[in-house]
């Protein structure tokens, strides 16, 4: 859950000087929020080499039960690193408007 | 008992900021405000004060070095005048808009070009809307006073906040006065340990200064705002135990036979003691003239100046910048927002005068009032004047 980004704070009850009081506080921050492409991997395609878990910059992907590497859509950004280094093509950016 | 001693004004304010028991002295030195922190660094050398001083590179690492020193829980000093202050500007919001209750001389100076080390306030009203609460000083003994109080003020839990004593440069800070220096059990009986409401602590982490989203930025400016406004009494609250405890009475303005006056002067700094010497002149010659010194310059004292200006004709309101493509001078202008559309209110006439070192004597004040008198009967042209300009 994001905490601090859903928080509705007014100016009463806004920290002194803006100070964020909690230590670690980032971690309530779904810094993907703003992507416009998501990655979605064809399981057909995909030999679970883990490129794109190495590659991705944001360390959004996880091996689910199965052991496939699934992206963590809260935190990817949509660059599109995962699908360029795929070495099956099992990767395609998909915009998000499209479902 | 305290002493009275003749000494520069610089020298005395660094007394003042020694008697304050500063802890962090972070300073650069300009021309007119040099003497203050060369002599504090004397006495930090000499063993007088348990206090770090650090020579930085420029008054942007200054105050940079300001923010952290304070917001580690230390009392913390520094002081800058004009080119220096510019250089301080992008610091000075960060230090108002984080609370961070430093405390810093200001020694007003005009700015380049063409290069002038001479007094006017064009460097602090550039920096007018930084959030630091601001003071004026008249003499040497106010910068005194004024110094010790802006520890008390800024430190306070409830304030929390950035503080300039503003003086005149060269007619204060370079001035050899007769000045009492508090006594430092007094001044210890004035000013408790600096105890803030936050610090940077690695045992209690926390951020200072984080990115303010469009979600919350609003509520952060409005918060400052609100906060320098509700500061205003505890800025006179503190004003009045230093009258308790020193003797000298401060106010948000300090009137001079303003309660009958029709044309009231308003000045702030080191010309409203020549003001002064004018009224008196102006209330012998049968004028009924007087004046109103503006010592709390932000937060402005709105109420305390419709109160002050009850039943005056006109205000003939001294700025001594000229702020180019402007309405009229900051002062002036503050002030017809003041009054505006206030029942009975004075007119305000706005001058501008004393630039650059330009002295403004007796008779440009005399002017001054007989220029606002002839105003309030024929509306001017021109919403400011420039006082004592030659045309050819």
């Amino acid at each position: 859950m994001a905490v601090v980004q859903d928080a509705i704070i007014g100016w009463k009850t806004i920290t002194h000087g803006c100070h964020v009081l909690e230590a670690g506080s980032t971690r309530h921050f779904r810094t993907g929020d703003w992507r416009s492409i998501r990655p979605v991997t064809d399981n057909e395609k995909c030999i679970k080499c883990g490129m794109c878990y190495i590659f991705c910059p944001e360390m959004c992907y996880e091996q689910d039960d199965d052991g496939y590497f699934v992206a963590n859509l809260d935190y990817c950004k949509g660059c599109g690193i995962c699908a360029n280094e795929c070495p099956k093509n099992a990767i395609t950016m998909v915009p998000e408007e499209e479902d | 008992m305290a002493k009275r001693v003749g000494v520069e004004v610089s020298i005395a304010i660094a007394e003042a900021v020694k008697l304050a028991q500063a802890e962090i002295i972070a300073a650069y030195p300009i021309t007119p405000q040099t003497h203050i922190v060369e002599h504090l660094s004397e006495i930090v050398a000499d063993g007088e004060l348990d206090a770090e001083f650090i020579p930085v590179e420029s008054e942007h690492a200054a105050l940079s070095t300001c923010c952290g020193s304070v917001a580690a829980g230390a009392r913390t000093y520094t002081a800058t005048s004009s080119q220096g202050l510019m250089l301080m500007s992008e610091v000075l919001y960060v230090a108002s808009g984080m609370r961070l209750p430093i405390v810093m001389t200001v020694a007003n100076r005009a700015l380049s070009a063409p290069i002038s080390i001479w007094n006017d306030h064009q460097d602090i009203m550039s920096q007018r809307d930084c959030g630091w609460i601001q003071t004026f000083a008249e003499n040497g003994q106010e910068a005194v006073d004024l110094t010790i109080h802006a520890f008390k003020v800024a430190e306070d839990k409830k304030v929390s906040l950035p503080m300039i004593v503003n003086i005149d440069g060269f007619t204060l800070s370079h001035v050899i006065e007769p000045i009492e220096l508090p006594d430092q059990e007094d001044v210890d009986r004035y000013l408790p340990p600096f105890r803030p409401k936050y610090r940077l602590d690695p045992k209690r982490p926390i951020s200072m200064g984080p990115v303010g989203i469009p979600e919350v930025y609003t509520e952060s400016r409005m918060a400052h705002d609100q906060a320098i406004k509700n500061a205003k009494r505890w800025i006179i609250k503190a004003w009045d135990e230093f009258e308790e405890i020193f003797g000298r009475r401060y106010n948000p303005i300090e009137q001079y036979m303003a309660e009958d006056a029709e044309i009231l002067l308003v000045t702030m700094g080191s010309i409203s003691e020549t003001a002064m010497t004018a009224v008196d002149k102006m209330r012998d010659d049968g004028k009924k003239v007087g004046l109103l010194r503006i010592r709390l310059w932000r937060p402005f004292p709105s109420i305390e100046f419709r109160k002050a200006a009850k039943g005056a004709k006109a205000l003939a309101v001294v700025d001594r910048t000229l702020p180019p493509g402007a309405a009229s001078g900051p002062v002036a202008s503050e002030l017809r927002n003041v009054f505006y559309k206030v029942p009975g209110a004075p007119k305000t006439f706005g001058f501008i005068a004393g630039l650059g070192g330009r002295d403004v004597t007796v008779e440009r004040f005399e002017e001054i009032v007989d220029k606002a008198e002839f105003y309030s009967k024929k509306r001017p042209k021109e919403l400011y004047e420039v006082i004592g300009v030659r045309e050819k």
